[in-house]
């Protein structure tokens, strides 16, 4: 049986080494994350060791070996976010979901990642959610934040 | 519409080198929106617009022109560079100037946009109105160009960032857009523009500050059957993000600029290497090419020029090292973005081995211009050495961030001052971290400088990308050495030594430096060898890293130490953080007599470091002590001090 896997590896015909990356971007936006199977169908496919693959994919920030929540919190620790107190931020979202960064909640809802560096600066603290940004944030403004996904994962449940 | 808009464009503008006729000057009007028909409701809608509500704005612009049954059209552009303002919504009557609203959150929409179609102005929100020769002017509202923020600016780079549809090639090319461009395919030689680009003086802004003329003339001079021309889009420097806006406010500008720098070396194919953390910069990017290649732009044997041209998207996949040329080059390769030593420079044997130039967008974004108005007009700007202008990317402690385009030679005080409006809620000014994780820290003595690439060295800061984070009296230097060093810790590709152990033992001591002393009785000496240890480590890193992330990543340690000595020293012998910045230096105590004994500190201690029993005064266990401050927070009588 096709995997969806299969499809997109399908529109790379004759890829060679530098479509890894591409592959691997591609694989982790439908997948959330670069799954064991998947890797090893990239490996076959381009013909690059699978060793070598995990390599490439755990040298950069962006590729992940777990699944994230289904709300992924990216808190961004740049300069003039850090300077603006994104710590106190961080480590309120970490409370307030009783998990630390690099992990998901049991409920598999949220899921924090630190982020070098968003390029909203002129409006720091940052976090984005989903890729959904909201500035200015405070220790206070972020239990609304996380609310309003709550609300919305509940209304979308009835 | 479109289509007859692509053929007159094509006919009129981009095939004709004569004066245009009064038709023709009135349909591109038409085209940039400066005469309307239809109102026209602009929201600032790049990253930071977003963030800072402007999806929800544009919600409440679609409902009040659907309520009150009104026709208007409504553009999302991108950044104008206010971010403080966001977000920013500007209306366009028919026959009158295009003026411009700040802070409209979607509850202000409805108060602004009745006044407006009353021809009233609202004071709260107003900005400024852009200037128009055949537009009504509005009354009481000053022009863009007198407001504090933008009268110092020099815009050559974001002139036209949050004011053209960054998705509409159309309003690009009617603005004289991709003139430049054929003039360069038609009438020049590959040798010509390298002798023009470098006659301008134009400096690499992405850091480096080579000389983007000589850079070319180094590839334009090696004999290769395929030359590759890659956009470094990578922005990592934390603090900076002017490539962003110029991407998402104005992507064919980059276009046009790469196109006429590929020409220039005798590239054919090019590269745009960006970050994936900018999605909305891509989907800007993709579209513009897009469009770009409908209008045969790019190509195959451009406007009958016989010039090729293709372009390439590469998402960079989060690693601050990539900015480095080699390790960018291994990225795209497919590999781990690790630098190699050089040379061979990649303007000899870059990507693929072939010969590649690699330059930062904001150095391609000026090519166009520089090309339509000469090397003299682009050289008048600046000082001796550097010439043109910066874009500075303002934030931190300040009051208007955002995004700042002046002529270089202008004084660090000046920006702040002046343009930026001072420091946040009238605080004092401690320092000014200039050029990321590489750069230094600028303090107020050095504020008079004429900023340059070779002034700011002097001073022990850099040009770097141009991000200026301000910080007040608030901000503990010793706490920003170490931010900047876990992050360089983190982002060292690991490769060669000096850097890979080398900023951790240094990220060591400086959280030996910020942390609680354990009390023993040598710990000030360890603390203080720490420091010694600090400055010969550093001196060993930047001999002997490979690439320029670890010979530069001591800066911001050893910029602190110069000028904040008596903030480390602080740390180590009095165990104390005057900026109240670093935690675990805090020493509590509960005041016996304001403490009811409500025991509500206690339970919420993490550590169980305060001790008391029920309606009797509690204590705090020092050794015990973390200092979070959870109970200083939590007390409801004001009992507990900071010493």
């Amino acid at each position: 049986m096709k995997t969806e896997v299969d499809n997109i590896l399908e529109t790379y015909k004759g890829a060679k080494r530098d479509s890894l990356i591409p592959i691997l971007q591609k694989l982790q936006e439908n997948e959330g994350f670069l799954s064991k199977e998947s890797v090893e169908k990239v490996s076959k496919y381009i013909n690059v060791p699978t060793s070598k693959i995990y390599g490439v994919a755990t040298f950069y920030n962006q590729f992940k070996f777990s699944p994230p929540g289904k709300y992924h919190i990216q808190v961004c620790r740049g300069t003039a976010c850090h300077v603006l107190g994104s710590a106190t931020v961080l480590s309120e979202i970490e409370n307030a979901l009783k998990i630390k960064t690099e992990q998901t909640t049991t409920d598999g809802l949220f899921s924090i990642e630190v982020v070098a560096c968003i390029g909203a600066c002129g409006l720091a603290p940052v976090i984005s959610v989903n890729g959904e940004f909201h500035a200015q944030v405070t220790a206070e403004s972020i239990h609304e934040i996380l609310n309003t996904y709550r609300e919305k994962e509940a209304k979308d449940e009835k | 519409m479109k289509n007859s808009n692509k053929k007159f464009l094509v006919e009129k503008v981009l095939n004709n080198t004569k004066p245009f006729d009064k038709n023709t000057l009135l349909t591109l009007k038409q085209i940039t929106k400066e005469e309307n028909n239809k109102p026209i409701i602009y929201i600032g809608a790049g990253t930071c617009g977003l963030g800072a509500g402007a999806g929800k704005t544009k919600i409440a612009i679609e409902q009040y022109l659907e309520t009150n049954n009104i026709d208007a059209e409504i553009i999302a552009v991108g950044c104008i560079g206010l971010c403080s303002s966001e977000p920013i919504m500007d209306v366009k009557l028919p026959n009158k100037q295009r003026v411009s609203f700040e802070k409209v959150n979607n509850t202000d929409v409805n108060n602004i946009l009745d006044d407006v179609f009353a021809n009233k102005i609202n004071p709260k929100h107003i900005l400024a109105q852009f200037k128009s020769d055949t537009q009504e002017k509005w009354d009481n509202v000053i022009d863009i160009s007198e407001h504090p923020f933008f009268e110092k600016q020099e815009r050559i780079v974001l002139e036209n960032c949050g004011i053209i549809d960054p998705t509409s090639i159309e309003e690009y090319i009617a603005k004289g857009g991709y003139k430049a461009y054929l003039n360069t395919i038609r009438n020049y030689k590959s040798k010509e523009i390298c002798d023009l680009i470098e006659e301008s003086g134009l400096r690499g802004r992405g850091g480096g500050g080579f000389s983007t003329g000589k850079k070319w003339k180094f590839s334009l001079n090696t004999e290769a059957d395929q030359k590759y021309f890659i956009c470094n889009a990578d922005e990592g420097d934390p603090g900076a993000f002017m490539d962003r806006a110029v991407i998402e406010g104005d992507p064919h500008k980059l276009i046009e600029g790469q196109a006429i720098s590929a020409f220039a070396i005798g590239a054919t194919k090019a590269y745009i290497y960006i970050r994936a953390e900018y999605p909305l910069a891509i989907e800007r990017l993709e579209i513009a090419l897009k469009k770009a290649k409908e209008y045969g732009l790019i190509g195959k044997n451009i406007f009958g020029t016989g010039v090729d041209l293709d372009f390439i998207i590469k998402k960079g996949a989060g690693a601050f090292v990539c900015g480095e040329e080699t390790a960018l080059i291994h990225s795209i390769e497919g590999k781990r973005g690790m630098p190699r030593p050089r040379p061979p420079f990649p303007a000899v044997s870059g990507l693929f081995e072939k010969p590649t130039i690699i330059n930062n967008v904001e150095t391609l974004a000026n090519i166009a211009w520089i090309i339509n108005n000469g090397a003299g007009n682009f050289n008048k700007y600046g000082t001796a050495t550097s010439k043109g202008t910066k874009v500075f990317a303002l934030s931190g402690k300040i009051t208007l961030t955002g995004l700042v385009e002046v002529a270089m030679g202008t004084t660090i005080r000046e920006i702040i001052y002046n343009i930026g409006g001072g420091i946040l809620n009238n605080k004092k000014f401690k320092s000014v971290q200039m050029g990321g994780p590489s750069g230094g820290c600028v303090v107020e003595q050095n504020l008079d400088i004429q900023i340059d690439y070779e002034s700011l060295v002097e001073i022990g800061a850099m040009m770097g990308s141009g991000g200026m984070v301000v910080m007040d009296e608030e901000t503990c230097m010793v706490d920003v050495a170490k931010f900047f060093m876990s992050f360089i810790q983190r982002e060292s590709c690991g490769k060669c030594i000096p850097c890979r152990e080398g900023t951790g033992r240094m990220l060591e001591i400086l959280e030996l430096i910020t942390t609680k002393p354990d009390n023993s009785s040598n710990d000030a000496l360890v603390r203080f060898r720490g420091i010694m240890e600090l400055e010969s480590l550093a001196d060993v890193i930047k001999d002997t890293s490979l690439c320029g992330l670890g010979q530069s990543a001591p800066n911001p340690v050893l910029s602190t130490l110069k000028w904040f000595k008596h903030e480390y020293e602080e740390h180590i012998f009095d165990r104390k953080c005057d900026a109240g910045v670093c935690q675990s230096l805090r020493i509590f105590k509960i005041d016996v007599d304001k403490c009811t004994g409500c025991t509500i500190c206690a339970k919420k201690c993490p550590t169980d470091a305060i001790i008391g029993s029920r309606k009797a005064a509690h204590y705090i266990i020092d050794d015990k002590c973390i200092g979070c401050g959870t109970c200083d927070e939590v007390c409801k009588f004001d009992a507990i001090e900071i010493l």
